[in-house]
């Protein structure tokens, strides 16, 4: 029926037509500006982030290297990173009994992957760093003096500060209980305040500290005021920092304590290292 | 209103400047202004999403519904700032650390909406472009200024480059450390408003009060 199909493209056009005619303040109009707006919007910016991230993995992982070399006190601009680093040893740790394992290869493990993956970490109850699931394996970095003793150790640590997840380096000297060195190479602390974690001042404080005493009780601790244990266990907090601090010091007393570092460390001490 | 190209180009940089004369854009410019290097990288990224930002809005103009413009243009702002992020994270890492949150700042800098809102939805798209370029290019100038004195006598180099030896170097320059905080730009960017409205008076704003005589009882 030649005369109904007529009637009805025209029904369509005319649909088009006065969809396309209305003004844009109208309902419909608005409606489509908005959505059709968010997806070209969304798929433009999802196209940068995922053909640029090859790259940016690339610094990252450049950025991780500077920090270790950094946090252990070597870092010269002029040398090439990836020749520095390779002075150092990595070691993929077990961290329930504090020995080095061969399961993974450490040039590739992952260990922020292995932290989500149920195989590779457990979900924490007792969570003072709130970092949710601790993975069972850590990349940690040991640098040997000339003769093959243990010069330093960088071990890493994260956990929340204020607003976000602080992922840094502690370096430990060969006696695994003096640190050398705290740094962080990612974190979304306010700057000027939370952020003054980065400050050279605040991060030379760390250097010359106990994390124990000689009965190995941990006693390092950030806080405004000494313990009474003394000032070799005590780092000043940040001024205008206090959650950011109190986050530091958490972090840096699970990592090192029994749910962390210890049994690796005293494997050091004991001098199976 | 400027009439020709090369006016709505020229005119953003001294005559109708974002900082100096329409006192837009301040924040970042005092916390990103502390050395040349990053002024710079700062000025290209603003002025990138101006321009951009601009041309877009102006292209939707006649589209974009009444009620929701504000909205409109921020989707249009926040993706290319987040685009400009993305590019710095890959290509300039070091540069993108120390901008950190100064980069998706830029979203809320006074003067790509306030292009976007005062020229770009009223004019076609060319145009705003260039709008957005030269007022790009008048944020960046202020910035370069402001950071050139900022790095100049508060580090004793430029762009990195040692040009006065400090004395932690072991040369003679004492470094004026207060230049390297951030309330050191407002009086630098003080300073360059006072010279340029010194330079052309036309800037002086009128007084919104009038300073009252004593007189005798």
């Amino acid at each position: 029926m030649p005369e109904d199909n007529g009637h009805n493209t025209e029904d369509k056009k005319g649909f088009v037509q006065r969809f396309l005619e209305l003004s844009p303040d109208s309902v419909p109009k608005t409606l489509f500006v908005a959505v059709t707006l968010c997806l070209a919007a969304s798929m433009i910016v999802s196209a940068t982030a995922v053909s640029l991230r090859p790259l940016q993995e690339v610094n990252k992982l450049k950025d991780k290297q500077i920090n270790i070399l950094q946090v252990a006190g070597v870092y010269d601009p002029d040398q090439n990173v990836l020749e520095a680093f390779s002075a150092f040893e990595p070691h993929v740790l077990e961290l329930a009994t504090g020995k080095f394992t061969d399961q993974f290869d450490p040039k590739t493990f992952d260990d922020r992957a292995a932290a989500d993956d149920p195989a590779l970490s457990v979900a924490l109850t007792d969570d003072p760093a709130a970092i949710g699931r601790k993975a069972k394996f850590v990349t940690v970095y040991l640098l040997r003096n000339e003769d093959g003793s243990l010069d330093k150790v960088i071990l890493p640590v994260h956990g929340y500060g204020l607003w976000s997840t602080l992922y840094g380096f502690i370096a430990l000297e060969e006696n695994a209980n003096d640190i050398f060195g705290l740094q962080f190479y990612a974190h979304g602390e306010t700057p000027g305040l939370g952020a003054e974690v980065d400050n050279p001042r605040w991060k030379a404080l760390w250097k010359g500290k106990k994390l124990a005493d000689d009965s190995g009780d941990l006693l390092i601790t950030v806080a405004k005021a000494a313990p009474p244990a003394g000032a070799d266990y005590h780092v000043d907090a940040i001024a205008g920092a206090t959650l950011t601090s109190v986050g530091v010091d958490n972090l840096v007393r699970f990592w090192l304590g029994e749910a962390g570092y210890a049994p690796f460390l005293a494997n050091i001490k004991a001098g199976e290292i | 209103m400027p009439q020709t190209r090369r006016e709505m180009l020229i005119d953003p940089l001294v005559d109708n400047n974002p900082i100096t004369l329409q006192v837009l854009g301040i924040c970042s410019a005092l916390a990103v202004t502390s050395s040349l290097k990053v002024s710079l990288v700062m000025a290209i990224a603003v002025t990138f999403v101006t321009a951009f930002s601009s041309l877009f809005i102006s292209i939707l103009r006649n589209q974009i519904p009444g009620s929701i413009r504000i909205i409109v243009q921020m989707v249009i702002i926040a993706s290319l700032v987040i685009i400009v992020d993305q590019f710095l994270k890959a290509y300039a890492f070091e540069i993108s650390k120390t901008l950190s949150v100064f980069v998706g700042l830029i979203i809320t800098n006074c003067i790509v909406m306030g292009r976007a809102e005062a020229f770009a939805m009223k004019n076609p798209p060319v145009a705003s472009f260039i709008d957005g370029v030269g007022n790009g290019l008048g944020y960046g100038l202020i910035l370069l200024m402001v950071g050139f004195i900022r790095e100049l006598f508060g580090a004793g180099s430029l762009f990195g480059i040692t040009i006065l030896e400090t004395v932690n170097n072991g040369g003679w320059y004492i470094a004026n450390g207060m230049l390297l905080l951030p309330p050191s730009a407002f009086f630098v960017i003080g300073l360059i408003i006072w010279a340029f409205r010194t330079w052309k008076p036309g800037q002086v704003e009128e007084r919104e009060y009038k300073i009252q005589t004593v007189e005798a009882h």
